[in-house]
């Protein structure tokens, strides 16, 4: 019953707000409603499944494998519940940052439906139902995208629809293909049957070609040109709404696949999955150092962040994967945070180009210090939750002797605090030069825009202070993940 | 009849992805429009293919001996063709919209000054 209502609380209000097109205060109203309904139910989604480990709902009455099943265990739980955490935060952002014009055109019904794709996707159980939640979240980010139809927004919308659309394609074979082999959609079902199959690497090219549509989804190496020139062009709430939900469906996909669909041929190809983690790790930063606007610097860190998380991922081992787990949260407040003060910093001087800002820790203290905490969190400083994220998958690279990830993990922390240094320096810390053009109607930045970003840095903060409770989480999620009997088991029931 | 569709699925497929690296906007969309096609046709046949065998029977035991046909990748290629409907006709008009803009239906112009502003 909980599964079913967090997908169906945005829904809903989604509909309403559709109804009530015009009434602009209304469509405001609705999008803080509509998301702080779905934070809440997830709240209760997560104190049931952590009580009872895994939440199935056979949809229809249908039992699985011959209906399709919304399934709910930790890791979907906690991703839902960062999920509509952030999503609450960013309507409320909205709610300033948004114009009017762009909520004429529908913005909160097609945030709402991008909010159900991404917690349809965590909480579905079936290969092709995943699919299906994929294209909602899709077609929604692509209206997201090209809202207002700025030129370079335009621009920046081919290579993501023409791209995500590739891998769709690529998704949708691979899905036929494995049915085709093991004659089921259901991933438990398909986990079940490949334990019972004495040949289960069989299916490796139907994993593959689910790997490479995730992998384009969740932007790693090579796969990752689409995302920095779209990420940045559309207004900072969307940006951040991209940032924290989307490429992290995609690395969602990637461990449920490894997890359930791929573990038994898994040591043919962890050599690959490593190498990719390194390089994307690697082309990101690399990419972020070059840049000289604050969004497409975070932009291009959503790339190296993803690296991070499929190191822990390919490790697959409990530790490794919890550390991914919790960089997986970490990262989805921190990237959405930091996104939300590029806004501002665009809000306050009509471009967020480094060169052309400057001065903002002076007039706005609050502002620099919520952009400190988060940038260095993300950039691993101690005691902020990116320190203990890091830290997880380096021990984890450095127990099962990957040296060269454990090298990369170091080297790349280390230029992510160049790169953020660089925008400290240059926007928050130094003096206003004479390049620096601020908006002077813009004296006070409304309390619906830094409110959020504080308390998200402060989550930020808490979560790195008494990490302990949320990795404990995490580290039981992988535990289950690692042993997917359990998860088979609920899902199917006593028959098979 | 398996061989000959299988071949049909890959050189739709092929041309999908031929049509799609060309610089127009409108072979794009075509690229876009065949893989969605080639992808259809392998997910159709990945249930294997019968003829004259229903998709459903009544608990009559005698039917099941003769075989049925597996329903499932028709509903699924239903699914998929019906969100690829939508998807080709956003695509035409966001590229429509993108050559009201550029005033140009060649992709290069479309990307060129990425890095600019």
């Amino acid at each position: 019953m909980l599964i079913i209502l967090t997908i169906l609380t945005p829904f809903i209000f989604a509909i309403i707000s559709l109804l009530l097109r015009g009434y602009r205060t209304a469509q405001r109203s609705i999008a803080v409603l509509a998301t702080l309904s779905t934070l809440i139910v997830s709240v209760f989604l997560i104190i049931e499944v952590d009580k009872t480990g895994i939440i199935v709902l056979h949809s229809g009455g249908w039992v699985a494998p011959f209906g399709i099943s919304l399934v709910a265990d930790r890791l979907s739980a906690i991703l839902v519940l960062v999920s509509s955490f952030v999503a609450f935060f960013v309507s409320i952002y909205a709610w300033k940052e948004i114009g009017n014009d762009l909520i004429n055109r529908h913005f909160t019904p097609l945030c709402l439906f991008l909010l159900m794709g991404v917690l349809g996707a965590y909480l579905t159980g079936d290969l092709f139902n995943l699919y299906v939640w994929f294209e909602v979240l899709l077609v929604s980010s692509f209206i997201l995208l090209v809202l207002g139809s700025e030129r370079t927004q335009l621009r920046g919308s081919l290579k993501y629809v023409v791209l995500n659309l590739l891998s769709s394609t690529l998704f949708l074979i691979g899905a036929g293909l494995l049915y085709g082999k093991v004659g089921t959609l259901n991933m438990a079902h398909i986990a079940h049957q490949l334990n019972q199959s004495n040949q289960p690497e069989l299916v490796s090219s139907s994993g593959m070609l689910l790997l490479v549509a995730f992998g384009l989804k969740a932007g790693v190496f090579p796969l990752f040109f689409w995302l920095p020139g779209s990420y940045a062009t559309p207004k900072s709430s969307i940006s951040a709404l991209f940032a924290g939900l989307l490429t992290k469906v995609g690395v969602y996909a990637i461990i449920r696949t490894l997890t359930l669909i791929l573990e038994p041929s898994l040591n043919h190809f962890q050599g690959v999955l490593i190498f990719v983690a390194i390089t994307t790790m690697i082309f990101g930063v690399i990419g972020a150092v070059a840049q000289t606007k604050i969004s497409n610097i975070l932009s291009f860190h959503i790339i190296s962040q993803v690296g991070y998380i499929l190191a822990g991922v390919s490790i697959m081992t409990v530790s490794s994967l919890a550390a991914a787990i919790y960089y997986l949260v970490h990262h989805i407040v921190v990237k959405a945070n930091l996104f939300l003060i590029a806004g501002i910093v665009k809000y306050k001087f009509g471009t967020d180009h480094i060169i052309k800002t400057g001065g903002l820790l002076k007039a706005y203290p609050i502002i620099g210090l919520t952009f400190f905490v988060s940038a260095f969190s993300l950039a691993g400083l101690p005691p902020l939750s990116g320190f203990w994220a890091k830290l997880g998958i380096l021990q984890a690279s450095l127990k099962n002797e990957h040296w060269l990830l454990s090298f990369t993990v170091v080297l790349v922390g280390i230029f992510t605090l160049i790169s953020m240094l660089k925008i400290w320096l240059g926007t928050f810390w130094s003096s206003a030069s004479s390049e620096t053009k601020p908006n002077e109607s813009v004296i006070k930045i409304p309390v619906q825009m830094w409110l959020p970003c504080l308390f998200l840095a402060l989550c930020t903060v808490s979560i790195g202070l008494f990490g302990n409770v949320l990795f404990e989480y995490s580290e039981q999620a992988a535990i289950d993940l690692l042993n997917p009997t359990k998860y088979i088991e609920s899902v199917l029931g006593g028959q098979k | 009849m398996e061989l000959i569709l299988a071949c049909t699925a890959g050189i739709v497929l092929g041309a999908g992805v031929y049509a799609m690296l060309k610089d127009s906007l409108v072979q794009i969309v075509v690229g876009i429009i065949l893989l969605g096609y080639g992808a259809n046709l392998m997910v159709f046949l990945s249930g294997g293919l019968s003829l004259g065998k229903p998709a459903f029977v009544s608990g009559n035991s005698e039917q099941i001996t003769n075989g049925i046909s597996d329903p499932i990748p028709q509903a699924l290629v239903l699914t998929a063709i019906v969100i690829g409907f939508g998807i080709t006709a956003f695509i035409l008009v966001l590229f429509h919209r993108a050559n009201l803009v550029v005033g140009s239906n060649s992709a290069q112009d479309y990307l060129s000054g990425d890095n600019k502003d």
